[in-house]
Formats: C-alpha cells, structure tokens, sequence
C-alpha cells in the first residue's frame, strides 16, 4: 500500500565504488519520487549510473548515503537476510541476458521464486501456470532454455518476475538481446503488466523504442540527473 | 533445503564428463580403502574362525607359535586325565596331541617353494575340528605312512594328486585324500598321524595340544588345576579362538596400517580432484549464483546446494568404490603368515562395518572437496556475479 | 618462444586450479614412490646377496637342523673356499607383540662367519673383546640405535626354539659397508648355544641351523650345489644347496600375493594422476574454445593449439611431478626411522624416481589427447560462436 502516493522514493543517494583505493562515484545525491503505477525509464551514457539507480532501487545493493523506501519501507534498514526476504516478496527482476537456469525446463525456472514461499504444490503449479500463460508460453513448459528463441526466453523471464505477484517491477535492459520484432512483444507485455496490472515497473534502456513506451523518462549522466 | 536437488543433479549431469572423472577418482580410492579393510578383515576371518568356543589349544609357556613350542608326554598324559575336558561316545578324552612342522614344496604357478604347514593329528582331530571334511578320497589311517591335504595346498603346489608319494623326513609318505575347513587355516595344512610323524622328524615331544571342554565355562577352572600342577607348569593354555587371533594380528595389522596409510594419502588426491571439479562449477555457474541471490535465495542456501552435489557427487564415487570392492570377495589371496612363517589362504571378507566406513570415507572426501568452492559461491556478491555474464 | 610463454600464462590465469592440480599430481606421485619403495624395500634381501655365497640348508624346510659333522665335508668340496654356519636363535624380547622387538637374533661362528660377511664392518677392538666372551654379542648400528643398545649393556632374551632365560652382553657394534646391508641383526657365539644344549637339551648339540660356502667362481656355484645335495641325498639330514639371491628369492616369492597387491594399487595411484589432470586439461580447454578458434583466424596452425594444450598439461605434469618426488624421500626417510626393523634397508631406489618421472610424463600426454583431438577438429566458425 503506497504511502503519500509514493510507491519508490529515492532520497539524496549517494554511491561510490572502490577500486584500488581510489573511489570512483557513480551517483551524486539523486533524489526521485516514482507514485504506483507508474513505468519508468531510465536512460543514459555507458557510465551514467543508471543501472546502479536501478540496482539500488531492487535491493541488490547498498548507497553510500541517503535512503531508497520502496512501499514505505525504508530498505537500508533491512540486515542481508530480511532483504534477500524482502526481495523475494517485492521484486520482480528481468535483466538483459534473461539469466534463466540452463538445467531448469520453462516450468522450473518460473517456479524457482515460488520455492520461497510456502505455497502447497498445487498453489505453486497453479500460480506457474497462470504466469506462463499471461505471457503467452502455456505450450512450452517442458522446454529447456536452449530450446527457446531468445524472445521466448525473455518472456519466461517475466513469467519468473511476475510469478509472486511482487510489488514492483525492475528491468533492465530487456529488449537489449532481442531483434526488432521480439522487442516489440517483450515491451508489448511489460505495457500490459503496467496497464492491466497496475505495476509499477523501472525499466533501463539503451533502446530509444523500448522508452517511448514508458510513461516517463529520466535522464542520467555522470551520476546525476540531468532531466 | 529451499533450492531444488534436481537443480544440483542436473547440472552434475551437465558437465558429464568433469563429473564422471572426478567420479571414477573418488571410486578407485574407496576401492582400495575397501578391499584393504576387507582383507585385513578376511585375515582375521580365517584365523579366527579355525578356533572353535569350546576348544583349548596347550602350548609352552611364552611360546609364541606351535613351531617354537614343545609338550612333552607326561605333561600330555597328565592333562588328559582331566576332568573338565569333553568324552567321546567310546569314554576317550576329546584330546588331540600334536607336531607341527614346516616343510618345502614346489609351486605350481611360479617356479618357487613354499613352506606349508604339517600336523600331526590324533584321531579325535576330526571330531576337534567339525568344519574339517574329506572332499576326496579318506582319511589317512592311523599308524600308516598316510596323509591328507588341505584344498588349499592341493590346489597350488604339485605332487599333491590323490596317490602320489611326498618325501620328507626320511620316509615317504602317501597322499590318500582332500579335506576342506570352511576357509579356515586348516585349509592350507597337511595332516597326518601324530605318532608316525614325530619320529621321521626326529621330535620327542609334541609341539601343541587341543582339548574339547566338556562345558565352555569350565575353563578357568581347567587352567587352575593344570597351571598348580608342577608337572604341567611350564605349559600355558589358551581358548582356540584366542591363540588364532593372535597368530593373524601382526599379518592383518600390517595390511590394515600400509594399506591405511597409502589410500589416505591418495585420497588427498581425490579430494584435489573433486575441489577442482566443484570449483570450476562454481566459476561456471557465477551468473546462476547472482541470479538466484537476487531472486531472494539466501547464501546458505547457495552454499548448501554446492555442498550437496560435492557429497552426492562423493557418495556415488564410494558407492561404486564399494560395489567393485566387494567383487574381490571372489578372491583368494595365499601368502607367507609373518607369525607362523607358512603358507595361509585367506580372501576378502565384507563386512556392514566395511561399507560404512567406506561411505562414510567419501563423504568426508565429499566434504573436504566441496566445501571452500561452496564458501566461494556463497560470499559471491550479488553485482559482481550478475555482471560477470 | 611464444608458445611457451603462452603456455605459461594460461596456466597461471587459474592460480588456484593450476596450483590444485599440481598438489594433486604431486601427492599421488609421492603416494606412487612411497609404494613402490615399499616393494623395493621388501626385496632389498636379494639385492643385498653376494655373487658368490651359497646357504646350504636341510632339504625339507629351514626348520629342520643339520649336524655339525657336515662342517669338514663342506670345506673339502672343490671349489668351495670357506665355510662358515649359524643358527637362527630367535626368542623373545621384552614384548613380542610389539613389532619393534622383533629383530634377527643368529648363533655364529665368529671366526669364520665375518669373514664370509665382509659387509658387516666391526671395530677390531669390539671383535676382539667379543670373540673373548662366551655370552657376548654384536649388534647392528640401526639396531643399537633403535633400542638404545651402548657397549656393555645385557639384552635379555626369553628362548623359544631353545628354550630358557638367557642374557647376552653387548661387545660390539656393526655398521654396513653398503647402503643396502642389513644393520638391525644380533650375533652371538653358537659355542655358548651348543654348550647350554649340551647340558639342557643333549638331543640338541651339535646341530647347524644353515650353512654358508663361498665359492671362488661363480661358474662353479652349480656344479656345487649338486655334488652336496648328491651326497646327503640318501641321508637323514639330505641338504638343499642354493646360491644365497635364490635362498632370499625364494622367501620373497612366498610373499609375492602381497607385493603383487601393492604393485597394483601402486597402478591405480597413476590412474588417479590421470583422472586429476585430465579433468583440469578437458575444463580449461573447453574453456578456451572461443581463444583457440580466435587464434585459428589469426593464422595459427591446429598444432600450434596442440601445443597449447599439451603444453599446459606437461607443464603441471612436470611440476607436480618434481614438488612429489621431492616429498617422496623425507616421507621415505621417515617411515625408515619409525620402523627400522621392519624394513632394515629402506631406500629410494633410482628406478623408482625412473618409473614415476616416466608415468607422469606419459600422464602429462594421456591428459591432453582427448582435449587436443577435439580442438583440432574443431572448426573456426563453431568455437566462435561457443559460449562457455
């Protein structure tokens, strides 16, 4: 339930990396307020910090200063193991090289967030199902990833991310592998996600067409942000 | 265990070939471990089981074996008259007095000799020693220049065919028969009549005696009696079961701690092998790894899973490890005994006690491999392993 | 060259795995050495037998004695230029369940067996006071060693064969001339034996447990044999003849079973060598497909990719093999001192170190066969295109 009509509010982040004692920083106090429901696209340079935004915003990462409140929980807050919890239940992730496991069929690799929760197996098998079928994949369950087109993987790889019904939904790069015609659909099913749904969803993008189907956009260079 | 276990045995199914070699180095190391266990074992097997409950071996006192021990008459005519020791059907002590003596044959494998053991038996040996059963021809006659041979001996060493004559002691004597014991020594024995033995061999006294106990609880009152009785002090008696025990010690004690030593040592060797496989999975598995952190799976889980496959993965290698050990089982080995210098036939015993340990062995193996390359996976950090595609 | 510095480089891309695999190598190296010193050390007896001596003994087995009368007869056959006897006293001492106590405990002549042994090395000092005592002894450097035996100390024995309490007096000590003579044995005066039997045992005197004849040519040393076993043959104590390497053989042989065992685990060792190495190989080279077919578009030759491979597997075939050896000999050396007399000669034989540099050279290649094979016939366009 968003609070204030915020659903993710970045506040004053700050984040730098190390490297051999030198610190290199990626984000300047960015502040950003993103309401419910909204589908946002982050774009940039190579090194403008946009993934790093993104990162931070899933819970895969720490900022060097300020908070990221995601649903009116403060997630720097959280100790390692109630934020690997807490992403189980709120994030859906969907990255470029679709990072399904190989040994995994369609099915499997769906389920894998589900084996999380406490769900019965029916429960578990039902809610796979229901997420393979949204994406239009009800006939390829047994299928191995090698045995899918990379359009196809993709698409399990939102079966995956929406599976929990998380809260919010972070992509990051997804047309990035995919040719015109695959892009097109992959971003036609995060527009349904987003419409149909009501996810929010914080997209990365190189991809000038993937952005013109956000509501809105967000620049990014060096670290701070630019529009 | 939140990650499925068909995660783990798929992607050792994967990369089959690193998997089956790590696999087969496991294996051969608990086969070694095995078999060795099993014949340190079929050893102590064979001797121990040549001794019956009920029976009392007499010998010198601090002789170490029959061959060094000597039992005169008298001392042997004494004992006899003992009231705890068991009566045949016909009122006759179940007593059997007796020499043992080595002697030479040819082999019929390598061109060698072997030193085999002769006894001299009285007739109540047989009832002694129920496992001993004549498989070919008869018993030998007692007062006559006959002998019988263990399976063992016939089989190995020539001039052992059923009516053919063996020199030794000035005289020649005539083989008239084959006996089995179970596998027990006895097997690799010649046995003949204790009264025409002693003189070929130019001994006045006999090296052993072995008694039946009418009751088993009887004997530490038998010992009393025989051990307060001057004539008889020099002697000492011991349970059959006992004296055989301790002539197979020092043979499988030394089998046991060579081959113990050698397979450990190797075996750091396998553990190398599956350290290396599991790490390599790991480097390979770098973005699942990143993957499933981010998807919420904890760092145990992830190091649990990487453990699991290392000790399946060891688990199988030892399964198989036993399973061809226990092939040997259809093996006999003959060799020199260290403590009564002849010639022993023994095989390869399994045992429960074996296979587990042998499991056991692999898991720890299983372990020791797995477990820096499961500690690698799990300290992964979420970023640097998603980016590492 | 290039080559060899690429090699180089590859292997050292994986520290941890390349350093694994030479650990492994090297332990299942130094396991193969250990082994097979084992085997060695067990046969050392028949190394360690002179060209030209020869043990005459009783023909039915070495437990039978035979008489001292036979003395003069042996010295007169032609070809025989002395001749000396013992008896093999054995006995207990302190705790024979402790293995450590078990050591050779013989009855000889000293005039004439250390001369027939010139391998055992007494100061002439100790032997002259030795031969003056009736219940004197010489011990073996290794032996002393092991017990703590100094000139004058009394070694107790319980006898077995020859049964009693008897105590000896150490008057000397005896080190081996070469590296595989025997230093853990005892010697006493056979005289003292004979003379307690004399009185405790009268049936006993005068027996011989063996003798040993040296013959001047070792031509002769067949026709020897069987004039003496010809003459006793008819007799109660009818003799057996042998040269002293097939007297030790023929102990050896009874134990072949064993040594054959330990032979064929000593096999299995270098399987396990192949299986460790040909896993590292077979990964980094699958690993490397998209390299080796870049490297193929560069010009380079499908052999100079085999020399990659191979190069990469002699290269931790011969360290592994080098860091084992070097293990090999404290791990020898340490199992000598704490069993010596189990093994009284415990050494690192130069065909050991042969065979195991020859088995990990032949692993170094056996590894990279398979790894090699599918590079070459891997096409350009394919190992492009892999992902690993």
């Amino acid at each position: 339930m968003a609070q204030n009509g915020t659903m993710i509010r970045v506040d004053h982040v700050t984040k730098s990396y190390r490297r051999d004692s030198i610190e290199i920083p990626v984000l300047r106090d960015i502040s950003i307020d993103v309401p419910p429901g909204e589908f946002l696209a982050l774009m940039g340079p190579s090194g403008s910090g946009k993934t790093t935004l993104l990162n931070l915003i899933a819970g895969i990462d720490r900022p060097n200063a300020g908070n990221v409140v995601v649903n009116g929980t403060n997630i720097g807050d959280l100790g390692e193991s109630d934020l690997a919890r807490w992403r189980a239940r709120h994030v859906g992730f969907i990255f470029q090289f679709y990072n399904l496991l190989p040994v995994l069929t369609a099915f499997e690799n769906v389920e894998l967030p589900l084996l999380l929760t406490d769900l019965s197996r029916k429960e578990k098998r039902d809610h796979v199902e229901a997420a393979l079928r949204l994406v239009g994949l009800g006939d390829r369950i047994r299928h191995y990833p090698k045995q899918l087109s990379g359009g196809q993987e993709q698409r399990v790889a939102i079966a995956r991310a929406i599976v929990t019904d998380p809260t919010i939904l972070v992509a990051d790069e997804p047309t990035g592998d995919l040719d015109k015609t695959s892009a097109g659909e992959i971003m036609d099913l995060l527009d349904r996600l987003n419409k149909e749904f009501k996810k929010t969803i914080v997209m990365v993008t190189h991809d000038p067409r993937a952005a013109e189907r956000a509501h809105k956009a967000m620049h990014l260079d060096k670290g701070e942000l630019t529009s | 265990m939140k990650i499925p276990l068909k995660y783990m045995w798929r992607s050792l199914w994967t990369r089959r070939l690193t998997t089956l070699l790590t696999l087969g180095g496991i294996a051969l190391v608990v086969f070694v471990f095995a078999a060795v266990l099993m014949l340190s074992n079929g050893v102590q097997q064979t001797m121990v089981d040549t001794g019956a409950d009920d029976n009392v071996i007499v010998l010198r006192r601090s002789a170490n074996s029959e061959l060094v021990s000597q039992i005169d008459r008298d001392a042997a005519n004494l004992i006899r008259t003992d009231p705890g020791i068991a009566t045949g059907p016909d009122g006759k002590p179940i007593l059997s007095t007796e020499v043992v003596v080595i002697i030479n044959l040819m082999r019929k494998d390598v061109d060698g000799m072997g030193n085999i053991t002769v006894r001299g038996v009285s007739p109540e040996a047989l009832v002694l020693r129920p496992q001993v059963k004549i498989t070919q021809g008869q018993m030998f006659r007692t007062g006559s220049h006959e002998i019988i041979i263990g399976t063992s001996i016939a089989a190995r060493y020539r001039g052992t065919g059923i009516g053919e004559q063996i020199r030794f002691g000035d005289a020649m004597w005539t083989v008239v028969g084959y006996f089995t014991a179970e596998g027990t020594g006895f097997e690799s024995e010649i046995w003949g009549d204790v009264e025409q033995l002693m003189p070929a061999f130019g001994r006045p006294v006999f090296s052993s005696l072995t008694f039946k106990l009418r009751n088993a609880g009887d004997y530490e009152a038998v010992k009393t009696r025989i051990q307060a009785d001057p004539r008889t002090q020099y002697t000492e008696m011991k349970r059959e079961k006992v004296y055989y025990r301790e002539q197979s010690q020092l043979m499988s004690d030394f089998i046991r701690v060579l081959g113990l030593i050698v397979t450990i040592i190797f075996s750091v060797g396998a553990v190398i092998g599956a350290m290396i496989t599991m790490y390599a999975a790991v480097a390979n598995r770098t973005v699942e790894i990143g993957t499933m952190r981010a998807l919420g799976f904890r760092r145990r889980s992830v190091l649990g899973a990487f453990m699991i496959e290392s000790v399946f993965l060891a688990l199988l290698g030892g399964g198989t490890g036993v399973a061809l050990a226990s092939l040997m089982s259809f093996v006999r080995i003959a060799t020199v005994n260290f403590s009564t210098f002849s010639e022993l036939a023994f095989g390869f015993t399994l045992s429960p006690g074996i296979v587990i340990s042998s499991l056991v062995f692999s898991l720890v193996m299983g372990f020791a491999g797995g477990f820096l390359p499961a500690v690698r996976a799990a300290r992964m950090n979420i970023l640097a392993a998603l980016r590492s595609a | 060259m290039f080559i060899i510095k690429l090699v180089m480089k590859n292997a050292l891309r994986h520290k941890l795995r390349t350093a694994l695999t030479i650990l492994g190598v090297a332990i299942a190296v130094m396991s193969f050495g250990f082994l097979r010193t084992i085997v060695t050390a067990w046969s050392a007896g028949v190394q360690a037998s002179a060209e030209n001596r020869m043990i005459t003994r009783q023909s039915v087995s070495f437990i039978f004695p035979l008489p001292f009368s036979c003395l003069e007869q042996l010295q007169q056959v032609p070809g025989v230029t002395e001749v000396t006897y013992a008896n093999w006293f054995g006995g207990v001492y302190k705790d024979a369940a402790d293995f450590k106590n078990f050591f050779p405990r013989i009855a000889v002549d000293p005039e004439t067996y250390f001369s027939l042994y010139p391998e055992f090395i007494i100061p002439a000092d100790q032997f002259a006071e030795f031969k003056k005592e009736r219940n004197a002894c010489v011990v073996g450097a290794k032996l002393a060693q092991e017990h703590g035996f100094k000139l004058g100390d009394i070694i107790p024995i319980e006898g077995d064969i020859y049964p009693g309490h008897w105590e000896f007096v150490v008057r000397g000590i005896y080190h081996g001339r070469d590296q595989s003579t025997d230093e853990t044995q005892m010697f006493f005066h056979w005289d003292y034996l004979n003379e307690r039997m004399h009185v405790e045992s009268p049936g006993r005197e005068g027996l011989v447990g063996w003798y040993v004849l040296s013959v001047k040519n070792a031509a002769d040393m067949p026709r020897v044999a069987k004039e003496v076993d010809e003459r006793y043959k008819n007799s109660r104590s009818a003799t057996k003849t042998e040269t002293e390497r097939e007297f030790q053989q023929s102990f050896l042989s009874m134990s072949d079973a064993i040594l054959s065992s330990l032979e064929a685990v000593s096999y299995i060792i270098i399987g396990i060598i192949l299986l460790v190495l040909a896993n590292t190989i077979v990964m980094a080279a699958r690993e490397r497909t998209k390299e080796y077919a870049v490297l193929k578009t560069l010009g380079f030759s499908a052999f100079h990719i085999a020399g990659l491979i191979a190069g990469e597997s002699m290269f931790i075939a011969t360290t592994g093999l080098a860091i084992g050896l070097a293990l090999t000999f404290p791990l020898a050396m340490g199992f000598a001192k704490a069993f010596p007399t189990f093994f009284p000669v415990f050494n690192v034989e130069t065909i050991t170190v042969v065979i195991a540099v020859a088995v990990a050279l032949s692993a170094g290649v056996a590894a990279a066969v398979f790894p090699v094979t599918r590079a070459m016939r891997m096409r350009i366009v394919d190992g492009l295109r892999s992902i690993d």
